[in-house]
């Protein structure tokens, strides 16, 4: 019998029941909650007169509405009203159904993503949802992470499990060593750029090979983080000792003798090494260059030395089509140098590029420096209040700030733009956050997706750079 | 999900074909964080001579005397008799959402569009289909007669008038059974209440630090 991968052990310990045409009931250790997708859910469970099934493994923060700059309070004084009222009400939901909520001011609200594997709510070997594509970020920790509705959250709550049907193996392999300057964020764009935004579609893409071992654990996050983006609605790394080391003695890991046996458990959480993947994708590690989106779709990536596209060198005509349209978004020339796009805005920060090594790499390459005067913006948003106390510690704040940059409260902040964070239309702005769709970032914005050191970089150069020649 | 399985109550008559969805519930109350408290924008345009907001109070609105649900004579109505097509346009599920608030049961129809017909089950409507004569001697019936009932029995899949006459109709009878029982996709996942149970106690076993707290 062919060994197991890391998806299908992790789907079969979860298994309630399945019926004969493969759909299945699964069950789910942790439920995580935000403002946006979660009050549909808990209206919907007070209409039918329903309680939570097990309340306690629900965890709830707020983040897309939330601002950034100096609070002046609680929610009640966020400006925007349709941003007040959502997390107001989550705030009111979490009271009211007795489900733990880290509200604005705590110093552990932040980024849903950030937040659960810092707190250790979101471990090996569980099953993970939050009515949020990125929650594939958690399958870095070789957690079932994904993504899921709102009337799917609600069903979640009431009965603890999820209707799935099992989704294909996908492995992603890369060896070989990183170059110095190449982080993870280029990793995972570089796979994007290979295999398409639809390239893991239907897949629990599991990523393996020396660059992942090689790779820290908030590392894995950024890389599964996206894996969405290439069309999965799951991302998984292999359970090592780097990820218990990750997990022990955080707010939420098991203790004591449960510590113990969880961890002779999750030595199991790896893909048996005859295990059979329906789709495997290779590359080599070391061919790898720091990456730049240039267009409207994150498959819409280049090599920083790489020139923009040329739609009349594209012999598909809709492909072609989808250049041109996208060289008029983003105010682009075809066959012009990467390098040469101006950066007018810089945004630090979102649930892919937020967590302390992050920050600790853009300040490497903006200490002692100041960013260009053609930058009218660059801000730094940490993912947690958490990270944004670790970083006050380490000094981070005051090498971003006398860089230039504004230093602000944790939050979704720019990723999307739901609170007063938005990029203005016509500028370019190099961002570490996972989404250059138009108008993402704010209407009209033209987004720039890279790692923090690259991000940094431009932000000093004003324009785009290898930042290798910054090392 | 709410049951249904008999009711009697005053019958509202919507006189037009290829209401939509747009009709049903204005873009503007799609903002909300909620899917219930729909039910006073339910119609806004026709219902009222303002334009609605989301969130604002609708009680001092000036109303559009003429339209049916605004006449005394329709208060209180759980039955919507309407023409063909209904719900027609996007998908939206506010669009069910807005009836079942306002208080509608019960659709009678000659035909809907999918999605509308669909999403209604869901939320706990019936929407039934009859021939376009029998309706039409609905209208006529219930504007002849002020506080017109009609008892709808989906356990026997009739409709009974006040004169005692029936009509029958038919249901699919999956979707008969999830609302005799009030079951949605929760409901019937709770009917496997036993497995999950079962599941748990043994998970319990395996990874007692998952049930730590
Ligand atoms: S940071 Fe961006 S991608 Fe991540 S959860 Fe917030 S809005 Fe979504």
């Amino acid at each position: 019998m062919a060994g197991k991968t890391l998806y299908d052990k992790l789907w079969d310990a979860h298994v309630v029941r399945q019926e004969e045409d493969g759909t299945a009931l699964i069950y789910i250790d942790r439920q995580l909650l935000h403002e946006v997708t979660s009050p549909q859910a808990f209206e919907g469970l007070r209409l039918a007169h329903r309680k939570p099934w097990r309340v306690e493994t629900n965890l709830a923060t707020c983040d897309h509405n939330v601002p950034t700059t100096e609070l002046k309070g609680g929610p009640e004084t966020i400006e925007d009203p349709v941003s007040r009222i959502q997390v107001i009400t989550l705030g009111k939901n979490a009271q009211e159904f007795g489900i733990t909520e880290f509200g604005m001011g705590d110093p552990r609200q932040g980024i849903v993503h950030v937040v659960g594997p810092e707190e250790g709510a979101t471990l090996p070997g569980m099953t993970v949802v939050c009515g949020d594509s990125h929650t594939a970020t958690h399958g870095a920790l070789g957690a079932l992470a994904h993504g899921i509705g709102t009337s799917e959250v609600e069903h979640v709550m009431a009965t603890q499990c999820l209707i799935q049907k099992k989704m294909k193996n996908m492995l992603v392999k890369i060896d070989g060593k990183l170059q110095p300057g190449v982080t993870p964020k280029d990793v995972v764009l570089a796979i994007i750029g290979k295999i398409g935004t639809a390239g893991g579609t239907g897949c629990a893409m599991e990523f393996g090979g020396q660059v992942f071992r090689d790779m820290s654990v908030e590392g894995r996050m950024t890389v599964c983080n996206m894996a969405i983006e290439a069309g999965a609605r799951v991302g998984l790394v292999g359970v090592d000792d780097k990820t218990v080391e990750y997990v022990k003695g955080r707010p939420f890991a098991p203790k004591g003798e449960h510590w113990d046996l969880a961890v002779e458990a999750w030595k199991e959480l790896h893909s048996d090494d005859d295990a059979k993947f329906d789709i495997v994708v290779e590359m080599d590690g070391s061919k790898i260059e720091p990456q730049v989106s240039w267009g409207t779709s994150p498959e819409m990536v280049l090599d920083i030395n790489g020139m923009v596209p040329n739609p009349d060198k594209e012999t598909d005509p809709v492909k072609a089509n989808g250049i041109r349209r996208a060289l008029d978004y983003m105010g682009l020339k075809a066959d012009m140098p990467v390098k040469d796009i101006p950066v007018e805005y810089v945004f630090i920060g979102s649930c892919t590029n937020s967590r302390i090594e992050d920050l600790r790499a853009a300040a490497s390459v903006l200490k002692g420096k100041k960013i260009s005067d053609k930058v009218e913006l660059a801000i730094a948003v940490p993912g947690s209040g958490l990270v944004k106390q670790q970083a006050e510690q380490e000094g981070l704040d005051k090498i971003f700030i006398e860089a230039g940059f504004e230093w602000r409260n944790p939050g979704c902040s720019m990723c999307l733009a739901m609170n007063a964070d938005r990029l203005p239309a016509g500028k370019h702005c190099a961002s570490t956050s996972n989404r250059n769709f138009e108008g993402r970032q704010g209407a009209g914005g033209r987004t720039h997706l890279v790692s923090p050191e690259m991000a940094a970089a431009a932000a000093v150069a004003g324009h785009f750079v290898d930042v290798r020649d910054y090392l | 999900m709410d049951k249904f399985v008999k009711l009697t109550a005053i019958v509202a008559p919507m006189d037009r074909a290829n209401v939509d969805t747009d009709a049903i519930i204005p873009k503007q109350f799609l903002k909300s964080i909620k899917r219930s408290g729909f039910g006073p924008n339910l119609f806004d345009e026709w219902r009222y001579e303002d334009v609605g907001q989301p969130d604002a109070d609708n009680s001092g609105r000036p109303l559009r005397k003429d339209f049916v649900l605004n006449q005394p004579r329709y208060q209180g109505a759980k039955i919507l008799l309407t023409r063909e097509n209904f719900g027609c346009g996007s998908s939206r599920e506010h669009a069910p959402w807005a009836l079942k608030d306002y208080g509608f049961d019960v659709i009678i129809s000659p035909s809907y569009a999918d999605i509308f017909f669909n999403n209604s089950f869901k939320n706990g409507i019936l929407p039934i289909i009859l021939d376009d004569k029998i309706v039409d001697a609905l209208f006529q019936e219930v504007y002849a007669t002020e506080g017109y009932q009609l008892t709808v029995d989906l356990q026997a899949q009739q409709i009974i008038k006040p004169n005692g006459e029936t009509i029958a109709f038919e249901v699919d009878s999956f979707r008969r059974h999830c609302l005799l029982h009030g079951l949605d996709d929760i409901g019937l996942t709770l009917q496997h209440q036993e497995d999950i149970k079962a599941y748990e106690a043994k998970r319990k076993q395996q990874a007692p630090w998952l049930f730590a707290n």
